[in-house]
């Protein structure tokens, strides 16, 4: 087809379309609304783990001047539906779950009951007036005693089990049988705190006379908090409009359905009034979803070369309290993702969803991907350990290198070339150099640690099939008369620059300036359709439903082009904003007029409609599977346990790269957290069931002396599932970076015997380790 | 009750009544509708909501509004002072030192702090200097290429 051209804006290293706003505090997050005659709403939350209710007095907080409205569990039963969970799970246990809690508190900071007032202080302080009479519960706090037996989180279901997912493939007996190595390993992927720095917030304006619901929210998934909102108050959908705002970060934390998302909009409707509700960094610690939290015991079988010979995994997730939407199926992309980048001839897995009383679990960034990355990477490292191979042969001598590669889980690999990133890591990092460096270290000494690891992400999510709630992404492309183009994406960024890099991919396609393009999002009412910005989706898919939309308005404006031109469509070419006959570019029109001819409509070819627009949606006929290879330089200082990254050096290969400057943001941003988990954070419950790390004194989010520097390189391995050729990289980091810090970490305390240490590797535990107190793999780690 | 305030906000000086109870973030955010200014933590350990205070940088929610009486503040709204951008706004637009935004006004201004006490700062000195600051999004490595783009760019000025 003769309408390809030179690409100019993709590929660049574009400055964002956004930040201009962002740095002269221009924008508008949620908190900044200041709705007319608005109430703030306060949410009294429960500080027991597991009580019964007996009694609630909100007497006198409703006589207080100043408070309009106090709700509790039983005043929304019938007015709110219980909040969504989305699965595909066979037999999954759904108890109820109430946006105020009925009858029994499940986790400390479940909320009682709600109180809107004229101001905000007004409404905390009205909190203390309201009297809850609680009888204490045994508290059900850990997951393997969770799993065993009761106490029961939620009594009437009988277990705490809320689904088994039991998985085979291959002939796993055969793989055990005369394997020459075996190793058991516990493997834990410790509880995390998201931790978007702005806090969620809602706000809401109900117009009686239209019965119209408008909902700003700090959420990532407009579109589908429209359609869950509008089930949850029974309010026609489209009645209900949903606005994301700026949005201050997500990781994953803002994908969801919460209660205060329907309580606040409930609250909206039965005053007349705006309510507005911003959580405090207390409640964001207690209340906004958790992630990872899993336990893995393994039996790995292998070969004496290093080759995986099987491997059998018991997966126990802690999935808090109740499910939120996506609660379950994270530790399903655990199980997908177990074979990592590697050909695993027999692997068989039992995974279990157990409830305790605390905050629920769900997707932050990774989602499932890293706990299975940190599974098979410490695995090859543990190989490695027991053969005496050396970590990278062990690697490349299971790397699957055949794509499209059919996984022991049953997927099937886009494309890929784990080879080719892993040498040019070895490269930039000069491995062999840094082999010198730590046996001359270790000769004096020092404690050095080199870390390596590979990964492959699930991305692009996904295929609808594969999906609880619909995989596609849409698009609508609107050139206007004057020949501005808009687009209205169903992605919702926050953070991501997709104002940036689908003006790139505009301004290719149609030949306009950066500045002409305006990307829309974010707002239920103005952008038809969507899905959301999650699973580093926002480029793959949703940028794809760009490219189809950009398509057809590209034929649309050659067959304009050529009957001004008097000639067939198929002759004439799209070149930096002109259409010409092919090898005549003289024969040529301005897009503009084009764009004019569209609208004027007084000489338009026959057939063909007034306008220039189109409105597409794109369904990814699989995932993607962005991939790469890691390495970090580790020091533990001999004194006092320390551990320092001195160098972490990444090669990321996520396909096609839109813009690579905010490609490198994201692998540095997705590592920053992998140090975090690996080395500083940890979300802690006490036996009581209270959540002691639940302040910014006690849980210790890196700051930037904590943190290293980044060398970043790349390979590029377009994925012929969508038309960009983009993987997507916003998780890469997260999901490479753990083992690959952990496996330096172990590398620095090999000589000591130490085979595995459990995440994070705290100055305490390394130099527990170094003294030879224990083995740093604390089985309270979790 | 409340108690009368004159506080001189990106050069225009206000007198208002507000409750003494009231923190200087709030007064910044609601009475005068500088949302530029954010809150993260509301416990002074997240940086959000940094301001300047008679040329420092201040977390404006560990502060009341009356100890910012007769005070001089410069937030994100007023820092470049007339000009389209400040070199530190510039700075992190160009080496990519922020992508959500939300922490970007507190990092911008304590940032100004730090190229005040070391103009001339090394890799080490930024990150200790930002060390009152929380970003999620960045892992910080663009705001330390940022920050020193900007000294370099003031040291030139």
């Amino acid at each position: 087809m003769a309408t390809t051209t030179v690409p100019k804006q993709i590929g660049a290293r574009v400055r964002r379309k956004e930040d201009p706003r962002l740095i002269t505090g221009a924008s508008t997050y949620t908190d900044d609304l200041n709705l007319p005659n608005a109430g703030y709403c306060a949410i009294l939350r429960s500080p027991h783990a597991r009580a019964r209710i007996l009694s609630i007095d909100a007497s006198a907080a409703r006589a207080m001047e100043g408070v309009l409205r106090v709700v509790t569990g039983r005043d929304v039963e019938s007015s709110i539906g219980g909040l969504p969970v989305a699965h595909k799970i066979e037999g999954l246990l759904e108890p109820p779950h109430r946006v105020l809690a009925i009858g029994e508190v499940r986790f400390v900071g479940d909320g009682v009951a709600a109180v809107v007032a004229e101001d905000p202080f007004t409404a905390r302080d009205a909190l203390e007036l309201i009297e809850v009479e609680y009888e204490e519960l045994e508290p059900v706090v850990d997951v393997e005693e969770a799993a065993a037996g009761g106490p029961f989180v939620h009594e009437e279901l009988g277990t705490n089990v809320a689904f088994t997912f039991p998985y085979e493939f291959g002939d796993i007996d055969a793989a055990f049988a005369d394997a020459p190595i075996v190793i058991r390993q516990r493997i834990v992927n410790q509880r995390q705190i998201p931790f978007a720095v702005e806090p969620r917030a809602v706000a809401a304006r109900f117009d009686r006379g239209h019965g119209k619901l408008e909902i700003w929210s700090t959420t990532q998934i407009p579109h589908l908090l429209r359609t869950q909102l509008a089930v949850l108050l029974g309010i026609p959908e489209h009645s209900v409009r949903v606005i994301a705002p700026e949005v201050g970060g997500g990781f994953g934390s803002k994908l969801n359905v919460y209660a205060e998302e329907a309580l606040v909009g409930h609250l909206a409707r039965e005053l007349g009034r705006p309510v507005k509700w911003t959580g405090t960094r207390t409640e964001e610690f207690q209340a906004t979803i958790h992630g990872r939290d899993q336990l893995a015991d393994l039996e790995v079988a292998a070969n004496e070369d290093g080759t995986l010979r099987g491997m059998r995994v018991e997966l126990l997730q802690d999935l808090g309290a109740y499910h939120q939407l996506l609660t379950p199926v994270i530790p399903t992309l655990t199980l997908l993702m177990l074979p990592g980048a590697y050909a695993l001839p027999a692997l068989q897995v039992g995974l279990r969803g157990v409830f305790t009383n605390k905050m629920s679990t769900d997707a932050y960034r990774g989602a499932g991907r890293p706990e299975a990355n940190f599974i098979i990477e410490r695995v090859i490292d543990m190989v490695a350990d027991e053969t005496g191979v050396d970590p990278v042969q062990v690697r490349r001598r299971n790397f699957l290198t055949e794509f499209p590669a059919e996984t022991a889980t049953g997927l099937a690999y886009d494309s890929g070339n784990y080879d080719a990133a892993l040498d040019l890591l070895l490269e930039t990092a000069d491995y062999e150099a840094l082999l010198a460096e730590q046996a001359e270290r270790r000769k004096r000494g020092e404690v050095m640690g080199i870390g390596i690891a590979a990964y492959v992400e699930i991305c692009g999510l996904g295929p609808s099939a594969a999906l609880p709630a619909g995989g596609w992404e849409a698009c609508t492309l609107e050139v206007r008369r004057t020949g501005q183009v808009v687009v209205k994406t169903g992605v919702s960024p926050h953070g991501q620059g997709e104002e940036t890099t689908f003006s790139q991919i505009v301004a290719d396609a149609l030949g306009v300036p950066l500045e002409a393009v305006e990307i829309a999002h974010g707002d239920t009412d103005y952008v038809p359709e969507g899905i959301g910005t999650f699973g580093s989706r926002a480029q793959a898919v949703g940028g794809a439903a760009l490219s189809l939309a950009l398509e057809d308005v590209r034929e649309k404006a050659r067959k304009i082009a050529a009957h001004k031109l008097e000639a067939d469509a198929e002759d004439v070419v799209f070149e930096e904003g002109h259409l010409h006959i092919v090898g005549a570019p003289e024969r040529s029109v301005s897009f503009q007029d084009v764009v004019t001819a569209a609208y004027l409509a007084d000489d338009l070819p026959e057939g063909v409609e007034p306008g220039l627009a189109s409105t597409r949606f794109f369904e990814p006929s699989n995932f993607t599977f962005p991939f790469g290879s890691h390495l970090c330089v580790i020091d533990i200082d001999g004194d006092t346990g320390e551990p320092t990254i001195r160098r972490y050096v990444a090669v990321d290969d996520c396909g096609n790269v839109i813009n690579p400057m905010i490609v490198d943001g994201q692998i540095h941003g997705g590592v920053g957290q992998a140090v975090a988990q690996s080395l500083y954070e940890r979300a802690v419950y006490d036996e009581e069931g209270q959540l002691v790390t639940g302040s910014l004194m006690d849980y210790a989010v890196p700051r930037a002396s904590y943190m290293p520097s980044y060398e970043l390189a790349r390979t590029t391995t377009p994925t012929p599932v969508n038309p960009l050729g983009a993987k997507g990289v916003g998780e890469a980091g997260t999901i490479a970076g753990n083992p690959c810090i952990m496996n330096a970490v172990v590398d620095a305390l090999s000589p000591l015997g130490v085979r595995h240490v459990d995440m994070p590797a705290t100055p305490e535990k390394l130099w527990r380790a170094l003294a030879g107190r224990d083995g740093g793999a604390s089985p309270s780690g979790r | 009750m409340t108690t009368s305030v004159s506080i001189t906000v990106n050069g225009r000086t206000r007198h208002s009544e507000i409750d003494p109870r009231l923190l200087l973030v709030h007064y910044l955010r609601d009475r005068l509708g500088l949302t530029g200014t954010h809150v993260g933590c509301e416990t002074s350990l997240c940086g959000a909501c940094t301001v300047l205070l008679d040329g420092k940088a201040v977390k404006s929610c560990a502060l009341l509004a009356v100890q910012a009486d007769g005070a001089e503040i410069t937030t994100i709204e007023g820092l470049a002072d007339g000009a389209s951008y400040h070199p530190l706004q510039e700075a992190f637009w160009e080496e990519h030192g922020l992508q959500c935004g939300f922490c970007t006004p507190g990092m911008i201004l304590a940032a100004r702090q730090l190229l005040e006490d070391h103009p001339d700062p090394t890799e080490a000195e930024i990150r200790e200097g930002l060390d009152g600051n929380l970003c999620r999004c960045t892992g910080y490595h663009n705001i330390v290429r940022a920050v020193r783009r900007a000294a370099d760019a003031m040291s030139r000025a």
